[in-house]
């Protein structure tokens, strides 16, 4: 039952847009709000597939957002949260660009600083900005007020 | 120096030969700043004071080393009178401020202000206490005061008590006294303990540190106690300042089993914390400590701005 055809009809491919794929089962939501969530136009249709069958892990999610293709700095967050996940480009239904996500030095604009009282919490034009300071597991820290984060999920927008 | 043209946000900005040279140089500088001798080494330049928060000690010994070094300082000391009160951002009031100014000292009520500010301006940046984040030019302060009493910064047993949380002198302080290989003994109220942020640094440094919540075990053998007020403006709300408010005191009872040696600090104000008949004390070093803070800072914006930096 879960052989070629039958994954197809449940995800279609998209013209343009963007593809993450081997997202750990039941994460493809919090990728979302990286991604861009709630700030998505309507142009730009989101599929969600969970719980796939997959052959390299057993389970896992799909995100596939048509018309936007993401940001360097949004790839490398999915890190965060999906470290063995792959971003495929597509360009008129074709792959341009496929890699898998890579944990950078630096988390800048994504995450909010836990810390209510960070200057980056305030009405400043400053965007958060974080150290990656452990890999395993991963460990932040803010570049402005020391702040030490290791748990994400609350702190995406 | 190193320093030259350098901002100063955290005390890890520094490394030990530079916090040693920065000492050296500050008490070399004790009788200009006592007002014996004159040098000029800030002839011509001027500091920007912003005080965005209130502050006493920290913006007068600012004030007092620059013009005992002959340079001068504009300043805002009450953020009330000035745009801010408008809605203007720290970021525009930095832009401004660094483009009058030579370098900026800032005080500011959150959290990680220096470093945006540092960021924002094409001059030198010194952190005089962002938030409860840090306070480095206190630590600076705080171990000259040390090195006086003791002759030496490693090797001490140093008890620091108070508001470990919020306490921004704190947060500063133990980092160095670890860079400086020292043993240090945390005593605080429990909600008031030393945050993760600030343990995992410690931890990276491979710090001697231990918790010990009752005092008079703490006191044993130790060299410094260094009291903290509880920093009543930073907490969420008052119920959880009435809860830890007065609950310790340092008065001659206390003092009466401690080694002869044993000098007690304090960046000040204090509220309670200290009553005041330990000032008569061999023990109490707070107000030479004060004092400190005036050559401590000339060392420091000699180094930065200064002819021989």
């Amino acid at each position: 039952m879960e052989s070629g055809p039958a994954r197809e009809l449940k995800i279609t491919p998209i013209r343009n847009g963007t593809v993450i794929d081997h997202i750990p089962e039941g994460l493809a939501l919090e990728v979302l709000r990286i991604v861009g969530g709630g700030r998505l136009g309507r142009d730009s249709t989101v599929s969600i597939a969970l719980h796939v069958r997959s052959a390299k892990q057993e389970w896992k999610d799909i995100l596939k957002v048509e018309n936007v293709e993401i940001s360097d700095r949004a790839a490398n967050a999915i890190a965060l949260l999906a470290p063995s996940a792959t971003i495929s480009i597509i360009r008129e239904y074709t792959v341009r660009e496929k890699h898998p996500v890579s944990l950078p030095d630096r988390i800048d604009g994504i995450l909010r600083c836990p810390n209510l009282e960070c200057i980056t919490n305030q009405a400043e034009p400053v965007e958060s900005s974080f150290e990656v300071i452990h890999q395993r597991p991963i460990r932040l820290r803010c570049r402005y007020c020391d702040e030490l984060v290791t748990n994400f999920l609350p702190q995406l927008p | 120096m190193r320093l030259a043209g350098r901002d100063l946000v955290a005390i890890e900005d520094l490394d030990r030969p530079v916090i040693e040279e920065l000492l050296d140089s500050a008490r070399s500088l004790i009788p200009a700043a006592e007002g014996t001798a004159a040098p000029r080494t800030l002839e011509g330049k001027l500091v920007a004071m912003a005080f965005l928060e209130p502050s006493t000690r920290t913006r007068l010994s600012f004030e007092a080393a620059v013009q005992r070094l002959g340079g001068r300082c504009v300043t805002i000391a009450d953020p009330a009178a000035t745009s801010i009160r408008k809605g203007e951002t720290l970021s525009d009031t930095i832009r401004m401020i660094s483009s009058y100014s030579d370098a900026l000292v800032l005080r500011h009520p959150n959290s990680g202000a220096a470093r945006l500010a540092a960021d924002l301006s094409d001059r030198p940046v010194i952190n005089a206490g962002d938030g409860s984040h840090q306070h480095p030019t206190q630590t600076l302060t705080d171990l000259a005061a040390i090195r006086e009493a003791h002759g030496t910064l490693s090797g001490l047993r140093i008890v620091v008590l108070g508001d470990l949380k919020y306490g921004r002198a704190v947060h500063s302080l133990i980092w160095a006294l670890a860079l400086f290989g020292n043993e240090i003994v945390l005593t605080s109220p429990p909600s008031l303990r030393l945050p993760e942020s600030a343990r995992h640094r410690l931890r990276a440094l491979g710090a001697r540190v231990q918790e010990e919540p009752e005092l008079s075990r703490a006191l044993a053998g130790a060299d410094i106690l260094y009291v903290t007020r509880i920093q009543r403006e930073r907490f969420p709300d008052e119920t959880e300042y009435r809860k830890v408010a007065g609950s310790y005191r340092i008065d001659r009872t206390t003092l009466d089993a401690v080694g002869p040696g044993l000098r007690v600090l304090h960046p000040l104000p204090r509220l309670g914390e200290i009553a005041p008949e330990v000032d008569r004390t061999p023990h109490a070093l707070y107000f030479r400590q004060a004092f400190l803070g005036v050559p401590v800072r000339m060392a420091l914006l000699q180094a930065i701005l200064g002819e021989g930096g």
